[in-house]
């Protein structure tokens, strides 16, 4: 599966609640972030949940959002960030 | 909706960050798991997806390894592996036996 967005590009994470095994996390969903790198296709885990193929594997990237915008009422120092890993059919172009 | 597991972000207290050792059916559980991922019959994600599927009490109840036995046992019943009276009758001896449960 060819991956759909670049490092640098601005994406947000899906504001969405399915039921099952999510690994995408509650508190990042709808907020805005940077693909910081593709990490490669895998399986994916919602299916696999399920003893299904999880095929075709999907993109995995690691994505780098600014804590001030994650938090609200950040106090930490206007520079942190923190990355985390979300299969593509999360992401939406921002 | 947020699964019970899913608390990043909530407030959850002091962490006791010290190290402890594992006893060994905590080990044994681990390589269980390891030994069923690699012969294909479940995956890490079958395990997660048990956990998360425990309830609230239970999880909040269980320690991290009785959290993955539970998940594996269900899992082996439901792929057909084992059967629940051969659990319970594998549960039965070992509690005869002193064993922890």
């Amino acid at each position: 599966m060819s991956a759909r967005f670049k490092p640098g590009d601005r994406v947000a994470v899906r504001r969405a609640y399915p039921p099952g095994h999510i690994r995408t996390p509650f508190y990042i969903r709808g907020k805005a972030g940077v693909i910081e790198r593709l990490c490669g296709s895998f399986g994916n885990p919602e299916e696999l949940a399920y003893g299904r193929s999880g095929r075709p594997a999907q993109p995995l990237y690691r994505v780098r959002f600014r804590q001030d915008q994650v938090w609200p009422g950040y106090t930490g120092p206007a520079a942190d960030t923190v990355d985390i890993e979300i299969y593509e059919h999360w992401l939406e172009p921002a | 909706m947020r699964g019970y597991h899913d608390i990043g972000g909530l407030d959850a207290g002091a962490i006791d960050p010290s190290q402890h050792a594992h006893e060994l059916w905590e080990k044994r559980v681990d390589a269980l798991l390891v030994l069923l991922s690699r012969k294909g019959v479940m995956t890490v994600d079958e395990l997660r997806l048990g956990i998360e599927s425990l309830g609230a009490d239970v999880y909040e109840r269980l320690t991290y390894y009785e959290r993955w036995i539970a998940s594996v046992a269900r899992a082996l019943v439901d792929r057909g592996v084992i059967t629940t009276d051969e659990l319970g009758r594998h549960m039965a001896a070992a509690a005869a036996r002193g064993d922890r449960a």
